[in-house]
């Protein structure tokens, strides 16, 4: 998927995370911070690139703010950031398809 | 050197008889020699001891670098005292290399942080540290490990001569002209000052500051004049709101009152459940609400709670003067109710530190206690507790009295839910063990109830009254299912404090954290 303009999902609130993607400089550049960053970062990083390959996003900067999201919730903030981004939000989401 | 709770403690600090922690009760029938302070006397009959400033008083008491000064918190997250001391010690006499001994530090003391940095301040033994001062300690900036002790652990210390103080500063809500203080009667009120204690008696000098000077004798004195030097009137020594709140609230949220009815039912499980027992309970959301379940279950077999202690707040007073409690015994107040009954609802009586909770002394409140409500910010499946440190391994919290209570109660329990956002409470390993698990019994959270193996005689008593219960690691595993597996903190050898047990022995250490950005590969 390709990353048209800049998209946000999600909340600064305890338990969610605020993603931010913008179109990349070729690549994939993410910018982590979180409330939980020793003891589950790396957990939060993999999940956040694990859905972008799934999305076949490629080119891309993504920003993500966690708030001690639990990965579902990580997950759901990414692929919707995505979809928003190439304004594809509103119909044709592939459901158990590329979103699972 | 590994101690009984299976933590690492570096052989350097094992010096001058130090020891690693051995399990509870360990010290028992062991002597000490409590240390005397050298103080001043005052023969000849002095008018008033009145002096015009912090700095006089200071020069009065022949301030100088190297000195230990302590503190008492019980104006809380209000207190200007320990900040306005310093300032004057560091900023305007240009002192260094001081320690800060005080009961508990928190977040009002943020400006003491700069004084870390600046290296002015190189020790800190409290039992609470938190705000910037746990972010700048953990960053490894002060320049010796700080000290953590629990509330009992600190009158030990202070009489056993570990602590050695040079200036007591004492915070008070009231004093008359030669320092005979209570915690009541002014404009920053804050009850029972049972912290301090302990410290006007073994200082080399005593120095009272107040915001209101009463008529003397101030009576009953909570902090008697004949061990004061110096009484410093100040403006105001603390933030009225800030140091006890309108009222503690009993939680309307229905996890905790949930938790809260089935620590209430453990509770009435139990043979120590009967006419004239006693109980201690924290003021955390779940721990307090225990206060209404427990009452109903009184009610329900006509019986009446003998004495309770601690942090005493509005529910416990409430109880009291209801009668269904006999006598409250407190060392620190935690709301306007509690503050306003100390000394006037017949029964409600103040303690001094050493007698709520000093384990090297011949027999504290604690060791009386039948029942103890305790939260944990993490507990592991060898039932040890962390109430000090954030599980991203910065310092955060207080052990207060809660290794204390729960080593000298029959029954412990420690009440929390499961998780806390992406926070496993149920965890494998604590990231500081702040209460050993030896001492805690009953774990209470809101996916179940677990009982600690080394109290069997607990097991068959919740299997006897129809309580469900399960096995810690059961609930850890459901805990991790929920959260994910945390990855474990990486540290630096640095150690940046000292987590003693309350007996004097190391019970863990807390080194540099090594945080993780993100950018590593």
């Amino acid at each position: 998927m390709e990353i048209l303009r800049s998209a946000m999902a999600g909340t600064l609130e305890s338990s969610d995370a605020q993603v931010t993607v913008e179109p990349g400089e070729g690549g994939i550049e993410l910018e982590l911070s979180s409330s939980v960053m020793n003891q589950y970062g790396r957990q939060i990083k993999a999940t956040v690139l694990e859905t972008l390959e799934r999305l076949e996003v490629k080119d891309a900067r993504v920003t993500v703010v966690d708030k001690g999201a639990l990965d579902c919730t990580l997950k759901a903030r990414v692929e919707c950031a995505v979809f928003r981004s190439c304004g594809k939000s509103a119909e044709n989401i592939p459901w158990g398809g590329a979103v699972r | 050197m590994k101690n009984a709770v299976g933590r690492d403690i570096p052989e350097y600090l094992l010096t001058g008889g130090r020891e690693v922690y051995q399990g509870k009760n360990y010290m028992d029938g062991k002597y000490i020699t409590k240390a005397s302070p050298r103080t001043r006397r005052c023969e000849a009959p002095q008018e008033s001891k009145v002096v015009e400033s912090i700095r006089a008083a200071l020069e009065q008491c022949g301030a100088k670098s190297g000195m230990t000064f302590s503190f008492h918190h019980h104006l809380r997250d209000g207190d200007y005292v320990v900040n306005q001391v310093m300032a004057v010690a560091i900023e305007e006499m240009g002192l260094e290399d001081l320690t800060i001994a005080a009961s508990s530090l928190g977040n009002a003391h943020d400006p003491i942080a700069d004084y870390i940095e600046q290296g002015k301040v190189v020790g800190i033994q409290t039992s609470g540290i938190r705000g910037r001062m746990g972010e700048v300690v953990s960053a490894g900036k002060l320049k010796t490990p700080a000290i953590i002790r629990s509330h009992g652990g600190r009158p030990r210390a202070i009489e056993g001569g570990e602590v050695h103080i040079d200036i007591a500063f004492i915070a008070a809500p009231t004093s008359d002209c030669v320092g005979n203080c209570r915690g009541i009667g002014g404009k920053s009120n804050c009850g029972s000052m049972g912290y301090a204690m302990t410290d006007a008696k073994y200082a080399d000098h005593v120095v009272v500051v107040t915001d209101c000077l009463v008529d003397f004798p101030n009576m009953p004195a909570s902090v008697e004049a004949i061990d004061v030097d110096a009484v410093v009137v100040v403006d105001s020594i603390g933030n009225p709101k800030k140091i006890a709140s309108a009222a503690a609230r009993i939680s309307q949220n229905p996890r905790d009152l949930m938790m809260a009815e089935n620590v209430a039912k453990v509770i009435a499980a139990t043979p120590w459940f009967k006419d004239g027992f006693s109980f201690q309970t924290g003021v955390g959301g779940p721990s307090l609400a225990a206060n209404l379940f427990l009452e109903k279950y009184m009610d329900e077999r006509g019986i009446k709670m003998g004495w309770a202690i601690g942090g005493i707040c509005g529910p416990m007073v409430e109880l009291l003067k209801k009668g269904k409690v006999g006598k409250v015994i407190d060392v620190q107040d935690f709301d306007l109710d509690a503050v306003n009954s100390i000394n006037q609802t017949p029964g409600h009586y103040e303690m001094s530190a050493s007698q709520y909770a000093n384990p090297a002394n011949k027999g504290a409140f604690v060791n009386k206690l039948d029942f103890v409500v305790l939260a944990a910010l993490e507990i592991d499946t060898g039932f040890n507790v962390n109430v000090l440190t954030g599980s991203d391994g910065v310092l955060r919290g207080a052990p207060g009295g809660h290794p204390d209570t729960a080593a000298g109660s029959k029954v412990c329990i420690i009440v929390t839910p499961l998780t806390r956002g992406r926070m496993a409470t149920v965890c494998e390993h604590v990231v500081t063990v702040t209460t050993p698990g030896d001492c805690v019994d009953v774990l209470v959270t809101d996916y179940g109830i677990a009982v600690n193996p080394l109290r069997p005689d607990l097991i068959e008593c919740l299997d006897k009254a129809g309580i469900p219960h399960v096995t810690i690691e059961s609930l850890k595993e459901k805990a991790y299912s929920l959260v994910g597996r945390p990855d474990d903190l990486e540290w630096e050898d640095k150690v940046v404090a000292v987590l003693e047990a309350r007996d004097g022995t190391i019970l863990d250490v807390v080194r540099k954290i090594k945080p993780y950005t993100g950018t590593e590969e």
